[in-house]
């Protein structure tokens, strides 16, 4: 790899809101359609969050299709069933809802490590879908959560459409990117680095006199935080919240893209979901079979490339 | 032995040329119809019949010219029967593709999730597969037409014949889902309207076939019938456990649905003197021209006859190329308003008509049993009655929210 | 509730034991593998449902259904011996969430080749004539089969009871278990011997497979719908616990049958229900060491 390049990469690595930005704004023109474009921002989003506890924290969760289930239905009742007339009203409702599923849940099954915290977070996410899936009144059970519309966004008293895939495309960007600077912020603090200890060695961080387990909760729960905002964002997106957004095999799709891009960066999730995203958009036109190619590209990345396209690639460079 | 740098290339190789590929597009310009559904999936077998009944249609109306002077192109894309997938395929087909109509869907969950993509497009979706809600408010747009039959008509139609014909003590089996809720509510309504009692009803989670918890209770109740609305493997699995646990000897088994690629896959003992609805079987064509025609085109271009939901992927097809002819125009709008104020069609089998109100369509349907003895290779069911269509067996448009 | 008649209650308790039994075979499979190696298999519910196809595949070739249920299992745990030698030894020393990501991903490959090969339509294949009817157990009919499953599983338990307890590797495994470090001290390779245990546990998988086949099917996804309620059993037991596995295999099985009679829409999450109260009782599972969950 050519050493020029490594100064404009640690630049990059460094600045992350700036360079997520400048790229993702040319983004939507590089993909076959815009839709894909948005789809890949999202899901980045999602891997994002899920980074935030298993790449940073070093805690493996098979649960957070909760919060970006419970982000997902909490804006769309806002605008569905309880036809609150604001676009900003219905996303802090689906932020709000996630934020309390995620220190809910975080309470009870951080009291765990290991296999056993992973399957109690799997417990609860079940929980949730059990109850969207028979609560059908609220949530429409398992035909989803449809009739969301398409509202207008206030902004400084002006009506702005989002409605056009372009349109929605740089709505979800602005608060990706307000996601990621707030990211940025909390893993520059002492407490990111708190949360890299308890990722290398979380006794030996006790032992050094930090609160482990508050630490771990509030990580948790700003997880769940930034995955329900990609959850609020689909919601929008879709204009229907179907029912498996809860289910567990939905907690899988974040996994495989973080690994993919590389846990423990800031691009590798966003780098991931594009990968798996754009092949499983175009591999399905020509392989029926494809999900066999993911799964083997997948294990190959576990053997050879485990810290995924990214992470790989600062590596070479001989960054951190 | 792979090593990294191999592994790296190949893959970023691939990569690289899987997401920009050369795009082929027919000569001319050809109208193109997007077609989501479940290739793969626990309903793929469905799916891979309604998809050929699709591409028969295709060929059929290529090969008298297309329609307007343009060829029509379907394009089928897989949905794994997931809603955000079935909805991001719809993104595709109409923002890339751009298709300019959609056909298809399989599961109420899927087409709601395709529906509400065509509707924000301002495209007709002609949904071809069974649910209650697709064809009422507020899930239904001024351009969501529903081809198939609903629970709530396969219910009344069969719910009504077993109990004049089969028996009058019920029990119910039902998948915890939609669908099978749907078949639960409309049988238990038919058939205490029509003299006959529910003795119990037993949802079951989708997808786990353990019916062995179930039948101790089933059996003590001495149901006259059995009402299994069980779908796909599921209904495999529950076939054979019925069997082992003597369910079979003691009662009757009705299902709403009769699948001819189920019975071919389980055999034909698990399906004997077994009644079940089917809007289409194939045997059809000894008494209908039109079948005949349809079956043996088929037979000729898949080397096996049509199961039932071919028909609909076929007729779906045919329909929007009717209403093209029509309205001399590939303007949803144009062609919805054409279509509803011409609102009968056959295709493949007997009369079907849209009713304007909601854009319901309306077809017979009929019920077959499964014969004790396989007759040639496909004759896994016989004949047994008509139900002719009727909009009576549907709910009415009052109830279904319009005004 | 209490006026149910005693017949149907017994009834559906005993099905709920031999639904156990099947939960049990595959649950100590994939404790035996972690307890010894600390690895949890994803792949476990795809060799289960490989299990289920080779069963099919052998049916087809010799009509001798005795025949698959022999050969089934050996040829899964073939595979399961080339997954340790090829995908898992690179694994080790690596964190051990590497090999939790390499079986998930291994189980989607699992699953996409045998469709494949056998198609995408579900298989069947019926019990051997033996075994196809009823017995009649007092307050019941029961279907001989199932009472078949019953009996393979008590004999492999033994049979897997009498390995641990009096033989030399079974010593080593157990010995493994407790204290890999002081073992491989004493100039054992360990190594070769969790190559053996991962193809023994796996093996079981496919055993349960073949044997689940005439009940529910033969179909891809079969292995998926079952992964999820293994590993709420081995956590409900205890990961590594064998004794663990036993007992919460077939008190997850009676839960799920009286469940499903008295509150049928509450079997799918009661699972995790029971599974989240254990856990929080008791951090490590009923019989789980203690120390490696908090």
């Amino acid at each position: 790899m050519p050493k020029a390049l490594a100064p404009i990469v640690r630049w990059i690595a460094g600045h992350p809101v700036v360079s997520i930005v400048a790229f993702f704004v040319v983004f939507p023109f590089l993909m076959p359609y815009k839709s894909l474009a948005t789809q890949v921002l999202v899901y980045g989003l999602f891997a994002l969050g899920f980074n935030l506890l298993y790449g940073y924290t070093g805690l493996l969760s098979f649960g957070h299709a909760a919060y970006w289930g419970v982000g997902a239905y909490g804006t769309g009742i806002a605008l569905a069933k309880l036809k609150l007339g604001s676009l900003w009203l219905a996303i802090a409702m689906g932020l709000a809802s996630a934020v309390v599923a995620g220190a809910l849940v975080g309470f009870f099954c951080l009291r765990r490590r290991g296999i056993y915290f992973a399957m109690l977070t799997l417990a609860f996410s079940q929980v949730f879908y059990f109850a969207a899936f028979h609560l059908a009144d609220l949530t429409g059970g398992d035909d989803g959560l449809r009739g969301i519309p398409k509202l207008a966004l206030g902004l400084f008293g002006y009506q702005v459409s989002v409605a056009s895939p372009l349109a929605f495309y740089y709505f979800a960007l602005a608060w990706v990117a307000l996601a990621v600077a707030g990211l940025k912020r909390v893993l520059d603090s002492p407490f990111g680095a708190v949360l890299v200890a308890i990722r290398e060695n979380s006794d030996r961080a006790s032992a050094c006199g930090y609160d482990v387990n508050r630490v771990k909760l509030v990580s948790f729960v700003l997880s769940a935080l930034i995955t329900g905002l990609a959850g609020s964002l689909d919601a929008l997106r879709l204009t229907v919240v179907p029912v498996e957004a809860l289910y567990w095999s939905t907690s899988g799709q974040p996994v495989i893209m973080t690994l993919l891009g590389g846990a423990g960066t800031f691009f590798g999730p966003f780098v991931g979901a594009a990968t798996y995203l754009v092949l499983a958009d175009r591999l399905s036109l020509v392989l029926e079979a494809w999900p066999l190619v993911i799964g083997a590209v997948f294990m190959g990345f576990v053997l050879f490339l485990p810290r995924g396209i990214w992470g790989t690639f600062l590596g070479g460079l001989g960054i951190r | 032995m792979i090593d990294r740098r191999a592994f790296l290339t190949g893959t970023m190789g691939a990569a690289a040329a899987i997401a920009f590929p050369a795009v082929l597009r027919a000569q001319g310009n050809p109208v193109r119809i997007g077609f989501p559904l479940p290739l793969t999936g626990p309903f793929d077998w469905i799916a891979a019949d309604q998809q050929k009944g699709a591409q028969l249609a295709m060929d059929v109306v290529n090969a008298r010219g297309g329609v307007l002077g343009r060829k029509i192109e379907v394009l089928f894309r897989d949905d794994e029967l997931k809603p955000a997938v079935g909805a991001q395929r719809t993104k595709e087909l109409i923002e890339n593709q751009h298709v300019e109509f959609i056909v298809g869907g399989l599961a109420a969950h899927v087409q709601m999730a395709i529906n509400e993509q065509a509707k924000a497009a301002g495209k007709i979706f002609i949904s071809i597969s069974q649910s209650d809600e697709i064809s009422a408010k507020p899930d239904s747009g001024p351009l969501t037409f529903h081809e198939a039959l609903n629970p709530t008509i396969t219910g009344r139609a069969v719910g009504a014949w077993a109990v004049k014909n089969v028996g009058k003590k019920f029990w119910i089996v039902y998948a915890d889902y939609a669908w099978g809720k749907q078949n639960n509510a409309v049988f238990t309504d038919v058939v205490g309207k029509a003299g006959g009692t529910v003795l119990g009803a037993t949802p079951y989670p989708l997808g786990k076939p353990e019916f062995s918890t179930h039948f101790p209770k089933i059996l003590a109740a001495k149901p006259e019938v059995v009402l299994a609305a069980v779908p796909g493997n599921d209904a495999v699995a529950f076939m054979k456990q019925a069997i082992s646990f003597g369910l079979k000897q003691q009662a009757q088994i009705v299902w709403p649905l009769h699948f001819l690629d189920l019975a071919k896959t389980v055999g034909i003992e698990a399906f004997a003197d077994t009644y079940g609805g089917t809007s289409f079987y194939w045997e059809l064509q000894d008494s209908i021209p039109e079948a005949k025609k349809y079956v043996d085109a088929f037979t000729k271009k898949f080397n096996r006859p049509p199961d039932s939901y071919s028909g609909y992927g076929y007729s779906g097809i045919m329909e929007v190329v009717r209403g093209i002819e029509l309205a001399k125009s590939t303007n949803s709008d144009a062609v919805a308003t054409a279509l509803l104020n011409n609102p009968g069609y056959a295709h493949y089998k007997t009369k079907q008509w849209w009713r304007k109100c909601d854009r319901k369509g309306f077809q017979d349907l009929w019920i077959v049993k499964g014969r004790k003895q396989l007759k040639g290779e496909w004759g896994y069911f016989a004949m047994v009655a008509k139900v002719a269509a009727d909009e009576a067996l549907d709910r009415t448009c009052a109830e279904k929210g319009y005004a | 509730m209490l006026d149910v008649p005693f017949q149907a209650l017994a009834a559906q308790a005993f099905t709920g034991l031999v639904l156990g039994g099947i939960l049990v075979l595959l649950a100590i499979g994939l404790s035996l593998i972690f307890g010894l190696m600390a690895v949890v298999n994803f792949a476990h519910g795809s060799l289960y449902m490989l299990g289920a196809y080779f069963g099919f595949f052998i049916l087809g070739l010799t009509d001798n259904f005795w025949a698959a249920l022999l050969v089934a299992p050996i040829l899964v745990g073939i595979v399961g011996l080339m997954i340790e030698r090829f995908l898992m030894r690179p694994l080790y020393g690596r964190s051990p969430d590497d090999a939790l990501l390499l079986t998930f991903g291994l189980s989607f490959v699992l699953i996409e080749g045998v469709k494949l090969v056998w198609g995408k339509m579900g298989l069947t294949f019926d019990p051997p004539k033996a075994l196809a009817g009823a017995m009649n157990l007092g307050f019941m009919s029961f279907p001989a089969y199932r009472l078949f499953i019953l009996a393979v599983t008590v004999v492999v338990l033994v049979a897997l009871w009498l390995f641990l307890e009096k033989t030399n590797v079974g010593l080593i495994v157990r010995a493994g278990t407790r204290d890999p470090l002081m073992v491989r001290a004493l100039g054992i390779d360990l190594g070769r011997v969790w190559w053996l245990v991962f193809g023994l546990g796996v093996a079981m998988a496919g055993l349960a497979g073949v044997l689940a086949g005439p009940l529910r099917g033969v179909y891809a996804d079969m292995g998926l719908e079952m992964i999820i309620e293994s590993f709420v059993v081995v956590v409900v037991g205890g990961m590594g616990s064998l004794p663990g596995a036993i007992v919460a295999g077939l008190l997850i099985g009676e839960v799920v049958s009286l469940t499903t009679f008295f509150a049928p829409k509450m079997a799918e999450i009661v699972v995790f229900m029971v599974m989240a109260l254990v856990l929080l009782v008791r951090p490590s599972g009923l019989f789980g060491e203690a120390g490696l969950a908090e």
